[in-house]
């Protein structure tokens, strides 16, 4: 990594320290002065004021200027910490990052598209920022960046991991009612493994090619493998469960078979399980085979 | 002065007997600035405790990961329905509704307000944008879910009843407004002889600042809604993308109103402080006309910050210069009212009751709330903790610590006055003792969990968050038991409790000059103006 490279963590923090440390100094000296006050010029110790005062132009200009001074400077600070984070170093590897209701995938140069971040360590990446709905805002605490994602806009986030490691990824806007399972990691790899990687195509095997598929459009933002309850049905055990879904507003039962699930990918709102809002985008783009490959992962999942 | 023992038993005598109507067409057409005032306290604590509940029940949700007592879409309709309840039905009409009518005519030495009709239909106003939002909870496509800013394109989509709420909040929006030209004429006309611009009480100065405000932010407020409900219906495109709009201008629109309504919210509770505090250290308010020039200087700078919500929007970097800039000069301000209040206790004789123990509170608060602005305000460190916990947590120091602290003061400073008779002060100091810890550990947690990254309005999150939310559960649990005990307390004290005389606090302002509780007419005859608002001395005042 080059040692002049400074990255986005090493330009917050500082001003992160400075600002909390100016501001403690500030909150200890009110609050001892007004609680020394207060025991000292007690009524039942001070019966009576002793003073009248009723202003001072001196000390009102003290403190003007001395809180002005303190603020200009975290301003300042703040301003050129910021600057780092704008400006984007040359070499920076690019990745496009899209956001929807609710998932994240990232794709690469080569078109290889990912739900996770890989990113090499120790190399800048910048991050161009898409969404294909509503606003939502690519949040991660470890490098200190974030960046609304704005559809119509051509947004950006840069960042270099420093370490090896996998890093939260969140979705900061708020994006209705999926937005909180709307994360995913930064998976920093050594340079070596993140090109070995990165030319590797698609998983082959056909059960995690299914997976991959899930993954890869976000169905597990809301569905669950393992039973977990989250924005729609989990899908352990739901093939062959009779349900009771809501079709143009009239109930009905069902069981679940392989139509019912591949029309549920590609007009999801035609039937919707009853207590589940009727919310989930369709996913048109979709080949035959890979609807296929879906299913059939999806009556796998017991 | 009138001896104890002569007092009529609360609800009786001065303008409780004021007749010609009965039951309750004596309080919803009455157009006397003290029964409107109580109306608008009513209402808008009616409101602060169903708000109050549903902020329970979003902590209890995020007591532990995953779903606790409630599913994601009602989860974010609670944290929805709480914002808009807080801000648009409580702490906006708050302040100036029920102790701005209360207090205000009679400390300029009027009679009523100059438009006591208007008076009136502006609480008629807010009820009737208080009816639509509530019916909007329970019709349509149910209560909205988009956060209280509605922001667009997702507020445009979901099929929740945003429309109906929308247009219960711009219905709202003028009854501020009404009320904000009515005190502006009111402080302009009506105050008494002598009582010059230099001899207004600081309350009535933050009152002042604050209708200005009402007045110029709401229109743009009306605006922007009315656009939200035009794109729903119309589609008139002017904020998607798709169609040649701009999601940032609705941004931008929404905030060159809602952040100078925070100034709404908390410059009046800052007036509330600049009473309480001399009248308990019985010595003139230090620095008064840096205080009430800071109120004014608040309104104004206050109104060109809107920008300091959207350094992460995609906005350009040199507006990001321009508003980080201009909300630093903010902060000074503050700073000068802060420092004015401590020194006011130098060398005075402090007397350590209800009143005065939540306006010390609230220096504390609002410190805090301020300095953590400080953190929000600088563009290095807003990126990472814009929409985390951090901002919640710093929201909670300003308003709640601040304005609504400054709320609780100014009930257990006014209300006796009002109704002839006290609350008993252990209880009082009790609750407030709950409350300032239950507080602390409540918000303070939060800024932590945003320091660490846990973003806002978030259902459910990563197990390395858990701990700390339930830190904070358990402190909103302190928080509202000492809330039920001042209440219990206080209503309990102005109903049975000991009666009072016109100026149990030894206060140097007007209104603890005329009989408790006050008559229709507040002044046998119209008051002449000798002294000012803290001139305990000139006040005859021990």
């Amino acid at each position: 990594m080059n040692p002049l490279l400074i990255t986005t963590t090493q330009a917050v923090d500082p001003v992160f320290k400075f600002i909390f440390g100016v501001s403690l100094v500030l909150l200890l000296g009110i609050t001892a002065t007004t609680v020394g006050f207060v025991i000292r010029y007690r009524r039942s110790r001070a019966p009576e004021p002793t003073s009248q005062s009723s202003g001072n132009i001196w000390l009102e200009i003290v403190w003007i200027v001395l809180p002005s001074i303190l603020v200009l400077a975290m301003f300042y600070y703040g301003w050129s910490g910021y600057l780092s984070l704008r400006n984007v170093p040359k070499d920076a590897l690019p990745v496009t990052a899209t956001a929807r209701m609710w998932s994240w995938s990232f794709t690469y140069a080569n078109g290889k598209t990912s739900p996770r971040l890989y990113v090499p360590v120790g190399k800048p990446v910048v991050v161009n920022l898409v969404s294909k709905d509503v606003l939502h805002g690519f949040y991660i605490p470890a490098f200190r960046v974030k960046r609304d994602v704005v559809p119509g806009m051509k947004n950006f986030a840069w960042f270099v991991a420093s370490k090896p490691g996998s890093y939260d990824l969140f979705c900061s806007v708020y994006c209705g009612v999926g937005h909180s399972a709307m994360i995913t990691t930064v998976e920093a790899v050594p340079a070596a493994e993140f090109a070995a990687w990165l030319e590797k195509g698609e998983g082959k095997e056909e059960k995690a090619a299914g997976k991959a598929l899930l993954e890869k459009h976000g169905c597990l933002g809301c569905h669950s493998l393992d039973g977990t309850a989250k924005v729609g049905p989990t899908f352990k055990g739901i093939f062959g469960r009779r349900v009771t879904v809501l079709t143009g507003g009239t109930e009905r039962t069902i069981t679940v078979d392989e139509e019912y699930l591949r029309r549920s990918i590609l007009d999801p709102n035609a039937d919707v399980v009853k207590g589940y809002q009727p919310i989930m985008p369709s996913f048109p783009g979709l080949t035959k085979d890979e609807v296929t490959t879906m299913v059939e992962f999806i009556e796998g999942v017991r | 002065m009138i001896p104890v023992e002569n007092v009529p038993p609360a609800g009786d005598g001065g303008f409780w007997n004021d007749t010609g109507k009965t039951g309750i067409t004596a309080w919803i057409f009455s157009t006397d600035h003290k029964r409107i005032g109580l109306l608008y306290f009513y209402s808008v604590l009616t409101f602060f405790l169903i708000a109050v509940v549903l902020g329970v029940l979003l902590r209890i949700e995020l007591m532990a990961p995953g779903r606790t007592i409630m599913g994601p879409q009602t989860y974010n309709a609670v944290f929805t329905v709480h914002g808009v309840v807080m801000v648009f039905l409580f702490i906006i009409p708050g302040f100036q509704g029920s102790f701005g009518n209360l207090v205000m005519p009679i400390q300029i030495g009027a009679r009523d307000v100059a438009f006591p009709r208007l008076n009136l239909f502006s609480w008629w106003l807010y009820i009737a944008g208080a009816a639509v939002i509530i019916t909007s909870l329970f019709t349509g496509g149910g209560p909205p879910d988009t956060g209280w800013t509605f922001y667009v394109p997702f507020s445009e989509r979901t099929g929740t009843n945003v429309s109906l709420a929308v247009f219960g909040v711009f219905i709202v929006g003028f009854s501020s407004i009404v009320t904000g030209l009515n005190f502006v004429t009111t402080i302009h006309r009506l105050r008494a002889e002598g009582m010059t611009w230099g001899r207004l009480p600081l309350f009535v100065w933050s009152l002042y600042a604050t209708a200005w405000v009402q007045i110029l932010a709401t229109p743009i407020l009306g605006i922007t809604l009315a656009l939200i409900i035009a794109e729903r219906f119309l589609g008139t495109g002017l904020f998607d993308p798709a169609r040649g709009g701009d999601p940032l201008m609705y941004q931008h629109l929404f905030w060159i109103y809602s952040h100078p309504a925070v100034y709404i919210m908390i410059l009046p509770g800052m007036g509330v402080i600049s009473e309480i505090i001399p009248a308990f250290a019985r010595k003139p308010i230090f620095g008064y006309k840096m205080i009430a020039f800071s109120s004014l200087a608040i309104a104004a700078a206050g109104s060109l910050v809107w920008g300091h919500h959207m350094f992460t929007s995609g906005m350009s970097d040199t507006a990001i210069l321009v508003f980080s800039f201009l909300t630093f000069v903010v902060a000074i301000p503050s700073a000068i009212k802060v420092f004015n209040w401590v020194s006011t206790l130098y060398r005075g004789s402090i007397s350590l009751e209800a009143p005065m123990l939540f306006a010390l509170a609230f220096i504390l608060l609002f410190s805090i709330g301020g300095l953590t602005g400080l953190i929000l305000g600088a563009a290095a460190t807003d990126i990472h903790v814009h929409d985390t916990q951090f901002v919640v947590g710093h929201f909670h120091y300003v308003i709640f610590g601040g304005a609504v602290f400054a709320f609780f003061g100014a009930m257990h400073y006014w209300l006796p006055k009002f109704y002839g008779r006290r609350y008993a002060e252990k209880p009082a100091v009790v609750a407030w003792v709950l409350m300032f810890v239950g507080f602390n550990i409540t918000y303070f947690t939060m800024m932590v969990l945003g320091m660490k990254g846990m973003p806002r309005r978030y259902y459910d999150y990563l197990p390395e968050f858990a701990p700390l939310n339930l830190v904070s559960t358990i402190g909103s649990w302190i928080l509202v038991s000492g809330l039920i005990l001042m209440l219990v307390n206080l209503f309990r004290g102005l109903f049975k409790g000991e009666p009072i005389d016109r100026n149990p606090w030894g206060a140097a302002t007007l209104e603890w000059t005329i009989p408790t509780p006050p008559p229709t007419e507040n002044f046998e005859e119209e008051p002449v103006v000798t002294h000012g608002p803290y001139d305990f001395k000139g006040a005859g005042i021990p």
